[in-house]
């Protein structure tokens, strides 16, 4: 009975977001200028952790503070943003201390889970998602795949439903996918503001999507 | 000193293991002038027994921590087609050559593999189709592999959220 009541409800929520999200993709977007922002990064595991810290790595000093966010137990992404962070710092500033922090959330969808669970997985996650992404407040989420960024992404789409922030969502589907997106990628394309894909046959494929050739 | 590096990621693949440590497959790269074989078997079952000859020698692991240096000193590189083996090949500029797992249909890894293959990045086989590749290919048409260029992202990015410098 209550898990019927959650999925109710999860389909509920779902249903408003979609329509509140239709309502917000068809309203033209305002460019705001700015002299810094926020940055909520979603790093995954292995292969996503290598790919978006390539991107983190070529932004600016203005994407300040940076807030990375981790499967838990995934000691071998968290290694690889304090050598990134660390490397930052030493080319930049060596004196003054790195703008970052690292958060860890329970995994939404170990590999090959079924889709019926993930979906009871995910909405667990979205329990420890949410207050995260609430407390951060980022002016952007970056993200590539990994399955944690979906409630991550829920959570910043819902502070904009809320009223509380309006973020931005960059997706950036993985080196990997040359012809079919992954599932992240399948619902992020919804809910994305930036859907940006690495080979021209996805490009294709979704036109509204942007290509700026290989970026990792 | 010429080595040859196999290496099938955190997964098994022992079709290509028990393949490459074949003996005809050990004569084959011993004519092209290899004489060291390193093979990095992950999960798999098939455990070759390593040897040191004068002429030749095997190495035998599962895993290691990082497999730079190993990448690093081969003068080809024969891999599973996971995405991260082949793009950290590729990026060290190794001559590749990527063994399909026909016992894994319907792998997105394959998605990558195939797609460089079609751009001339590297060589792409099955374990039966192996050997022959191996005597009859030539690495100098091999293109190489460029970066890619994380800077288009950056600014692209500082545009459109308005970013002032």
């Amino acid at each position: 009975m209550v898990s019927i009541l959650i999925l109710t409800a999860a389909v509920g929520a779902v249903t408003i977001l979609l329509v509140q999200r239709l309502w917000a993709v068809f309203r033209p977007h305002h460019v705001t200028p700015r002299k810094s922002l926020g940055l909520l990064i979603v790093a995954g595991s292995g292969g996503h952790t290598t790919e978006i810290l390539r991107l983190v790595g070529s932004l600016s000093h203005a994407y300040s503070p940076r807030h990375y966010v981790i499967a838990e137990s995934d000691e071998m992404s968290a290694s690889k943003i304090h050598a990134l962070e660390r490397s930052r710092a030493e080319r930049d500033s060596p004196t003054k201390c790195p703008q970052y922090h690292l958060h860890r959330i329970p995994r939404s969808r170990e590999v090959r889970q079924s889709w019926l669970s993930s979906v009871f997985t995910t909405l667990n996650s979205m329990w420890f998602s949410f207050p995260l992404v609430h407390r951060i407040k980022p002016d952007l989420v970056l993200c590539n795949g990994p399955g944690t960024c979906v409630p991550i992404c829920v959570s910043a789409l819902l502070l904009g439903i809320l009223g509380i922030k309006k973020v931005i969502i960059v997706y950036v589907e993985s080196i990997c996918r040359v012809e079919t997106l992954s599932l992240s990628g399948k619902i992020l394309w919804h809910l994305s503001d930036f859907f940006i894909v690495q080979w021209p046959a996805l490009k294709e494929k979704y036109p509204k999507s942007i290509y700026l050739g290989r970026i990792v | 000193m010429k080595s040859a590096f196999v290496t099938v990621g955190t997964t098994s693949f022992d079709d290509l293991i028990a393949c490459v440590a074949a003996e005809d497959s050990l004569r084959i790269l011993k004519n092209l002038g290899y004489n060291r074989l390193v093979l990095q078997i992950g999960k798999g079952t098939v455990v070759p027994e390593p040897f040191s000859t004068e002429s030749f020698t095997l190495d035998v692991y599962r895993y290691k921590d990082s497999l730079k240096e190993d990448l690093q000193q081969a003068d080809l590189v024969i891999s599973h087609a996971g995405a991260g083996s082949c793009l950290e090949s590729l990026e060290k500029g190794k001559p590749l050559v990527v063994v399909v797992n026909e016992k894994l249909m319907n792998n997105h890894q394959l998605e990558l593999a195939k797609q460089l293959h079609k751009e001339g990045h590297l060589f792409y086989c099955t374990c039966s189709t192996l050997r022959g590749l191996l005597q009859s290919m030539d690495l100098s048409t091999l293109k190489c592999y460029p970066p890619g260029q994380p800077e288009k992202f950056s600014a692209f990015l500082d545009k459109v959220v308005g970013l002032q410098k």
